[in-house]
């Protein structure tokens, strides 16, 4: 017999630290930063916590790491790595064992300091004999290849690709927090250096520090704490390939499948959705993942994205914090749409607010393109 | 186990050393596996096979990556489908990086110049597919 996981778990709390540079701190000790700041939001401390979930670019067992280094005793520990992707992937374990009554509280962090040790995007995965000796710019050549597809394909222009650059930056100039909030035009985007066609610097995310975490509790137990609970109602993950080559359409990501299970155990459709959270590793991703998400056709995610569409006070708010783009990307973004969609969800959004959200879709990527997860949260009241 | 195994990966660069680009199909489903592997993952079936690939294909994505002279330059990475079937990750030789196109017609040389040999292409006589 099945049973449904919508609405068993809820986020309690949410931090993130040093988003940007931390010049001076290790990665458990931005984690850290975070981890203190999601636990407080929530009312509790590290011994409160029975499940440990985290993810390091630089320490494989980092859920190990990450319990001593706050001297936590977890009954359930998961270090697994599926690429951007996994903190997301976490939240989905973290539901199922709280459910099961194997685990409680669950604290999920990430943190990197890769921008201040080595100033590019790091990989921890040996290099593919099939691929590497062609010397492909990973992971960048791989959605270059993807976007060159897409405009092949569907006609997507290189101007509606700099639009979601554009965009992330009009969002990111809303959000405090954000790494990079001068204002950004289509012309910067197309003239910007130009690192893998047809992307220039400006279509891909920013290298950054920082860290963040989020504390999942039942949904029962964070009733009762500070915060409105942020309901999980729906949660999801697909994927197809590893490897750019063996993508089977470089147009067509797995969150086609992920999207729509996550929303089918959530009962609601992409229309229903007050704010959308997409990894935007690169500018493509945002335009595919609004057609695989339901958002529109595939195909016309070019045209959907255009005049500003996805920029505040357009007809869809698009990763609101200003995505991997121009808020942070420290090697794994998924923690920050889903944090994201969280502040967006309790009101907590400050100028970059979206008035009476509800629902939210938080969505992340590993990989190129590979690892798809779909979370949907809400409000008591779409419980 | 014991003496000299050579699984597929292994296999597929020694024969590129000997000159020859060879291609795995599947026994039982007939599809092309590439990269190569212990089992096909179309049907499962552990029947493959080495034949001599066609060297023809055609060009399914293309990006111009631009480097710093010192860090390679400007050059082409491209995805390849093979006229059997299956894909791969190589780069278009014999035209400017920019000019390799979406559908253009490939055949494919092996390239010894470095460390391993290399599957590479260029332009088939006329370049359209």
């Amino acid at each position: 017999m099945s049973r449904s996981l919508r609405g068993v778990a809820a986020i309690a709390g949410v931090g993130t630290f040093g988003l940007g540079e931390c010049p001076g701190l290790g990665e458990f000790e931005i984690m850290t930063g975070a981890v203190q700041a999601a636990l407080a939001e929530a009312g509790l401390t590290p011994a409160d916590v029975d499940a440990v979930f985290c993810t390091s670019m630089q320490q494989n067992m980092g859920s190990l790491t990450l319990s001593e280094y706050l001297g936590i005793r977890p009954k359930f520990s998961d270090s697994s790595v599926i690429g951007g992707s996994s903190n997301l992937a976490h939240l989905l374990t973290a539901m199922m064992a709280i459910e099961c009554g194997v685990c409680d509280v669950a604290l999920i962090a990430y943190a990197s300091n890769q921008r201040t040790i080595s100033g590019r995007l790091v990989s921890s995965s040996r290099p593919d004999p099939y691929e590497a000796p062609y010397n492909p710019r990973q992971p960048i050549t791989s959605y270059a290849l993807s976007a060159a597809r897409h405009m092949h394909e569907y006609g997507t222009t290189r101007e509606q690709l700099a639009e979601v650059a554009v965009a992330a930056r009009a969002w990111a100039g809303l959000n405090p927090e954000a790494f990079v909030r001068d204002p950004l035009t289509i012309a910067d985007v197309l003239s910007a250096r130009p690192i893998s066609d047809p992307f220039t610097v400006r279509d891909c995310c920013l290298v950054t520090d920082g860290g963040g975490a989020i504390v999942v509790t039942s949904a029962e137990r964070a009733k009762d704490l500070p915060k409105p609970r942020v309901n999980v109602l729906g949660a999801a993950m697909a994927h197809w390939h590893r490897y750019i080559a063996n993508m089977a359409d470089l147009t067509l990501t797995a969150a086609s499948e992920s999207g729509p299970r996550a929303y089918e155990m959530a009962g609601v459709g992409a229309a229903d959705f007050d704010v959308v959270e997409v990894y935007d590793a690169f500018t493509i991703n945002t335009i595919m993942f609004l057609e695989d998400l339901g958002f529109c056709a595939k195909g016309e995610g070019g045209g959907f994205v255009e005049d500003g569409a996805i920029a505040p006070g357009g007809k869809l708010a698009v990763n609101t914090n200003g995505g991997g783009l121009s808020c942070c990307h420290p090697g794994m973004y998924g923690m920050f749409p889903l944090i994201e969609a969280v502040r967006q969800i309790r009101g907590d959004a400050g100028e970059r607010q979206i008035d009476g959200a509800e629902l939210a879709l938080a969505h992340g990527n590993g990989g190129v393109f590979s690892s798809q997860v779909s979370v949907v949260l809400g409000t008591d009241a779409t419980l | 186990m014991s003496g000299q195994i050579s699984g597929p990966e292994q296999t597929y660069f020694d024969h590129l050393a000997q000159g020859e680009f060879m291609l795995q199909h599947c026994g039982a489903c007939a599809k092309v596996v590439f990269y190569p592997r212990a089992i096909c993952p179309h049907c499962s079936a552990d029947a493959l096979e080495w034949r001599p690939a066609t060297g023809r294909g055609t060009v399914y994505s293309t990006s111009v990556v631009r480097q710093r002279p010192e860090k390679g330059g400007v050059y082409n990475v491209a995805l390849i489908d093979f006229a059997e079937g299956g894909r791969m990750m190589s780069r278009v030789n014999g035209i400017a990086p920019e000019a390799v196109s979406i559908g253009m017609a490939v055949v494919a040389e092996i390239d010894s110049s470095g460390e391993t040999p290399l599957v590479v292409f260029r332009p088939a006589d006329g370049g359209a597919s």
